[in-house]
Parts: C-alpha cells; structure tokens; sequence
C-alpha cells in the first residue's frame, strides 16, 4: 500500500510536451510510473516517443481520462495558464490534480482550491515536487533514484529539497509514500490529510513531519496528532534563524510578527509528543531509534 | 512586495475611497510649500515599511508650513526598524470623531481570504484581539461571490460599524481582486467630526507571484530603502535575503537553505545571508551568487550546501571552478555535495585544488568547518 498514489495510478501530463514537462514526464516513466497520456489542446493527437514508449496527446482532461481511464494528473503548465488548466482538471473529474508549477499567484489558488474543496478531486501542491511511492509510482518531479525501496516510513514535507535529504537518510529503511504538499501560502493537501492517510495506510509504521516557518499548518498537524495518531512521528521545522518580515525562499515562508515562527512550531509538536530534530541529519537519527524500538 | 503608506493612499482614492489630502516629499526643502498647498497645518509621516513609526518619533503634526519643513528634516534619514525614512508624506489633519479597523487577508489554513473589522480602530489588531476577542469581526470569504452589497453590510454590522462604511469594505475587496493583492489593510478608518468616512492610513501587501499581469508597480521594484546588497542580488534575480551574521550560504531548494542557516546558528557562528539558487542552477547563477556574498564584508567564512535531487552536482561544482574564474575567492568555502552525481561534482573540485576551498562529506561537518574559519576569521 501507499497513500494516494499506487501502481494502479493512471498519470496524465498536463504540459507534458513543455520542456520541464518532457524532461520530468521521462523520468517518471523511468522510474515505473503508468502515465497514459500528455494533454495540451494544440497538439492532440499527436504523441510522444520515450525511449519506445509512445504517450499519446490529448486535447482535453476529459478526452485523457475517456480514452484511458487516468485517476491522477500532473500539471507543469506555466503560472498564467495554471488556473484554468486545474479547472479543467477539476471539471474532468479527476482524483488527483498534482500541481508543480511554482509562481502561480494567491488569487488563482485561492480559487481553484475553493472548486476542488466542492469535487471529489485533491489537489496537491502547488509548488510542489509532487508524490512518490518507491517501487509503485513517482508522480512528480521527486528523483526516485534517491530512495528505491519500498519501506515503512511516510514522509510529508513543505519542502522539496529536504525531503530529498531525509529520503536520502532514511534510503535504507524505505519509504511508504513520501508527499511534498508545497511551499505556498494555500496548498490542497496539508499535512493534516497525510497524517490520516498515513494513520490509516497499514504500510506506514512511522511518519516523518517537515514543516517551515510560515502559516500555523505545523500547530494544527501537532493538534490533530494529539487527538488522532497513534503511530510515531518525528519532525523536522527548518527556519529558526528567518527574520521575521522577509520571505525565506518559498511564497509562504515567512514569519508574520510573532506568528509562524519554527519555535512556535516546534514547541507545539513536542507538545504533543513528537521528537524534533535540530538538523536534518538528527531527525533521520531519530528515526532510526525509533524503528529500532519498534522492530 | 509591500507599498508605502501613500502608495496604499493613492491606490485607495483610486478605487474611490476618501483619503486625507497629500502630498509626498524626498527633500525638506519641499515640504514648506507642499504643507502651504495643504493648507499650512499638516501631519508629517515617515514613509517606511515596518510598523511602530508613531512610537519612533515618524509621525508628528506641524503647525505652518516653516514647521513642516524642520519637522521634514528632523524625520528624513532617520532608521526606524532598520529602515531609512527617504520620503515623507505631508497630509491634511482631520478632526476625528471614531476610528474603525478594516482589512482583507489570506487566511492561509482555510484557503479563502477574511474580512476582519472592529469597531475599535487605531490601535494593533492583534492586542484589540487578544485583549477584547469579542470587539473583532471574522468573515470568510467565498472566492466565487465575493464582497457583494450584502456580504459587505454583514461585515460592518458584524463589527458595529456604520453602514455607510459597506461602500468602502466594497472597494477594498475590488483593491484586493483586481491588484493582485495578499493584504489590504485601513487602520484607522475613521468617521471625521462632519460625518465623512476617510481612510487615514493603509496597508497594502501585492503578490510577486502575479507581477506578469500587473505592470503598474514596475518602476518601483528599486526600493531606495532596501539593503544595497538585497538590492545587487535582485538585479541579478537571485533568491536572497541579508542577515546580521558571518557564514555566507549558498543552497539549494528553499527549505534546505533556511535548514543549513539554522545549523551553522547551533554550531556557533551566525548566517550572513539566505540564498537559494534553485533547482538546476547554473555556473552563472553560481557565479552571480558567488559575488554577492563575498563582496558582504561581514562574511568571514562561505558554505556551499547542495543535496543534488534534479540539480546534478557536478553542474553546480563547474558552476564553482567556473565562478572562481570570474570572482576573486578571498575568503575560505567550504562545499557540501551530496545526491545526484556527488562522487563526479566531488572529483571536478578535488582536481581544481583551491588552496581556500575545502570539501565536506557531511552537512553538520561543513557547518561546524564553516564556523570555525567564520571565527576564526574574525579573530
């Protein structure tokens, strides 16, 4: 098992024939993914030869989703046109919308977030590097070669990067799925629906949490842990040292006055019980005593 | 980006909310007859973009225009905050009978903007807030229908405030839509003792994000107020933001660079800066960065921390042997790579053997290295 994203996925590509939409759609077959389909309305019917795999083009979500049963997309299409490509994903009827364009402004993901939050359809992202269950399905930009092995940690993160650091910590142990749900202000999936998923996913035995400064998404996570997580989790904030006023990198990474500090963050999940690392090379330390214990 | 105080004014008046009468002066000697233009008696105010100017001497009130003009002189150049006043808006004082608060923000959490209002205006929100929750008025609202003539009397009966303050929740939430902005804030709005309502000083935050398809601000993105090294780094388009410390940082991916500051903060040295040259940065962009940092002088000590994921590190080690081509290394770097074609990125630097550029196999133990010469630099 994994959350959200298993072998059975049927992955679109929505600006699949984009430069960055090529490039990650190949490593993404490379690394086993299912992904039937590109969509972009100028050059339907057309396809795409991968290294012998022909990926066919559609015109539209909906004629992806008719011609081949795809659950899941993944959209590259560029900040001015993200929108309505979301929209239209949302209107197809899709499962999963996985949104890696960074720069898309706050009032177009204010509002594609609002009609996904009305449909069945989750959104993850955006500014995001997407989702990855090791030795089933990378829908994403994540490189899979990091960490091949199927294990029992679930790992959500705000952060691209540092995923990467601690799947690379942890390549030995193996991951169920890992989930980068964004940097930006709004974000679909927060970590709050990981932490579910991964309360509830029989594969998972241990869950890593990696928050940044910014928003209060960390108090909440360490509240709904308190109340509904029985399985161990440690976590990771990074930004401890951010000034407060000046935006770290990532659109939602910054401290408002006294609100979205890492303290704050980190005070609120050792609270509740979760073990925090001061570098990310510790949290990967303690996670391992932790299988450890539990092995 | 956020604007200055009579930014926010104008772009206000031009959705058709009432604002005091001003004008906006660099030089003192400016300000006796923009203060004459006003009607000679005026409020001079420190334009600068942090909170707090009222407590730190920025806002104070002029009897003629020959005290406007020393009042000018006194506030210009002063540094609020770390911020210097280089421009002071002079306006006409109004005689206030009640001050409200009125704003839009991101309620982040909830994925939807809110309306707060209060009815008890001029002072932080955050303390009304905390001390009288009651007095605050949260409205969430739906991005579809947004702050129609209904939803806007709901929220200024929610807070008690006049109904004849619905036309201005109604233009602000059209500042908000059609600016592209994450804030606009009026505080205080106020009803004058001849029964107008004004917005007497204002807060607006824009999105970067959306700057493609809003020009209007363009000229202004050279802020005169900014760090000269911020400044340098954005004209070049990198990712940086100046800190007080020693170790200048280099990194990749937001989260990962804010993590190694606060690593080389628990090994004893302080972070001179935050830079993220992204995912697949190139020699230039390693070069550019390169520069910034070196040409800070508080940097004692440089750390290079790279876990390559899509960026392979044997592009981002060319990127360094090429950077030390062009930029004179004066000070000690000390290199992290690790992931996506560390072994080859660590070889490329091994071969080139610059005597101050030294390789760590760890992040923790290139932090630690990258604060010991930090200090030791600084001994």
């Amino acid at each position: 098992m994994a959350i959200f994203l298993t072998k059975e996925s049927k992955v679109l590509v929505q600006g699949m024939t984009g430069a960055e939409g090529m490039k990650h759609t190949r490593r993404m077959l490379e690394a086993g993914t299912d992904v039937v389909g590109g969509v972009n309305p100028r050059k339907a019917g057309q396809g795409v030869d991968f290294d012998g795999r022909a990926v066919p083009v559609f015109g539209s979500v909906a004629d992806g989703i008719a011609a081949t049963g795809a659950d899941v997309t993944v959209v590259f299409v560029p900040p001015p046109f993200a929108k309505a490509a979301v929209l239209e994903a949302v209107d197809a009827g899709i499962g999963l919308a996985v949104v890696i364009t960074e720069g898309i402004p706050v009032h177009d993901a204010v509002v594609f977030q609002a009609y996904a939050g009305k449909s069945d359809t989750r959104i993850i992202g955006p500014n995001c590097p997407g989702l990855i269950s090791p030795g089933q399905s990378n829908a994403g930009i994540i490189p899979a070669d990091i960490a091949t092995k199927p294990g029992k940690i679930g790992l959500v993160s705000k952060s691209g990067t540092l995923t990467y650091q601690l799947m690379y910590e942890l390549r030995e142990i193996g991951f169920s799925s890992a989930v980068g749900i964004g940097g930006d202000p709004v974000v679909g999936t927060t970590h709050i629906d990981c932490l579910a998923a991964f309360e509830a996913d029989p594969d998972t035995e241990l869950i890593v949490l990696i928050g940044e400064i910014g928003g209060d998404a960390e108090e909440r996570a360490a509240a709904y842990i308190a109340d509904h997580v029985t399985k161990p989790v440690v976590g990771y904030i990074a930004g401890f040292t951010a000034p407060e006023g000046k935006t770290m990198g990532h659109a939602g990474a910054i401290v408002s006055g006294s609100s979205g500090t890492a303290e704050a963050k980190k005070k609120a999940l050792e609270a509740v019980g979760v073990r925090v690392g001061s570098t990310p090379s510790e949290t990967a330390r303690l996670v391992l005593d932790r299988i450890a214990v539990t092995a | 980006m956020d604007l200055y105080e009579h930014q926010a004014r104008d772009l206000f008046a031009e959705y058709g909310i009432a604002v005091p009468e001003a004008e906006t002066v660099e030089f003192a000697r400016e300000a006796a007859l923009a203060a004459e233009r006003l009607g000679g008696r005026v409020v001079v105010k420190a334009q600068v973009k942090t909170g707090g100017r009222g407590k730190a001497g920025g806002v104070k009130l002029a009897a003629d225009p020959a005290a406007a003009e020393l009042t000018a002189r006194q506030i210009l150049g002063m540094d609020i905050k770390g911020h210097t006043v280089v421009k002071v808006m002079l306006a006409q004082p109004v005689d206030i009978e009640t001050e409200f608060y009125v704003s839009y923000v991101l309620d982040r959490a909830a994925g939807t903007f809110l309306a707060i209002a209060s009815a008890e205006g001029g002072m932080e929100i955050e303390e009304v807030a905390a001390t009288r929750p009651e007095a605050v008025a949260r409205i969430p609202i739906d991005p579809a229908e947004g702050v129609t003539a209904a939803k806007a009397a709901e929220i200024a009966a929610a807070a008690a405030l006049p109904p004849e303050t619905a036309f201005v929740l109604q233009s602000l939430w059209q500042v908000l839509i059609k600016e592209d902005a994450l804030l606009v804030e009026v505080n205080p709005l106020v009803r004058t003792t001849d029964g107008r309502i004004l917005a007497l000083d204002g807060k607006v935050t824009l999105d970067d994000n959306a700057q493609f398809r809003q020009s209007r601000w363009g000229d202004d993105q050279q802020d005169p107020g900014a760090d000269p090294l911020e400044a340098a780094a954005a004209a070049k388009g990198l990712n940086y933001v100046k800190l007080d410390g020693e170790v200048g940082i280099i990194g990749n991916g937001a989260g990962l660079v804010m993590s190694t500051l606060d690593v080389v903060a628990g090994c004893g040295a302080r972070p001179a800066n935050f830079l993220d040259i992204g995912g697949g940065a190139s020699a230039q962009v390693m070069a550019d960065g390169l520069s910034v940092i070196l040409s800070d002088p508080d940097v004692k000590s440089v750390f290079v921390n790279v876990f390559g994921g899509i960026t392979a590190c044997d592009a981002v080690a060319e990127g360094i042997v090429q950077a030390l081509e062009s930029v004179r290394l004066t000070k000690p770097l000390v290199v992290r790579l690790d992931g996506n074609s560390a072994a080859r990125g660590r070889a490329i630097l091994d071969d080139r053997a610059h005597p101050l550029v030294e390789q760590a196999t760890t992040m923790d133990g290139a932090a630690r290295q990258a604060a010991v010469l930090a200090n030791a630099g600084q001994a």
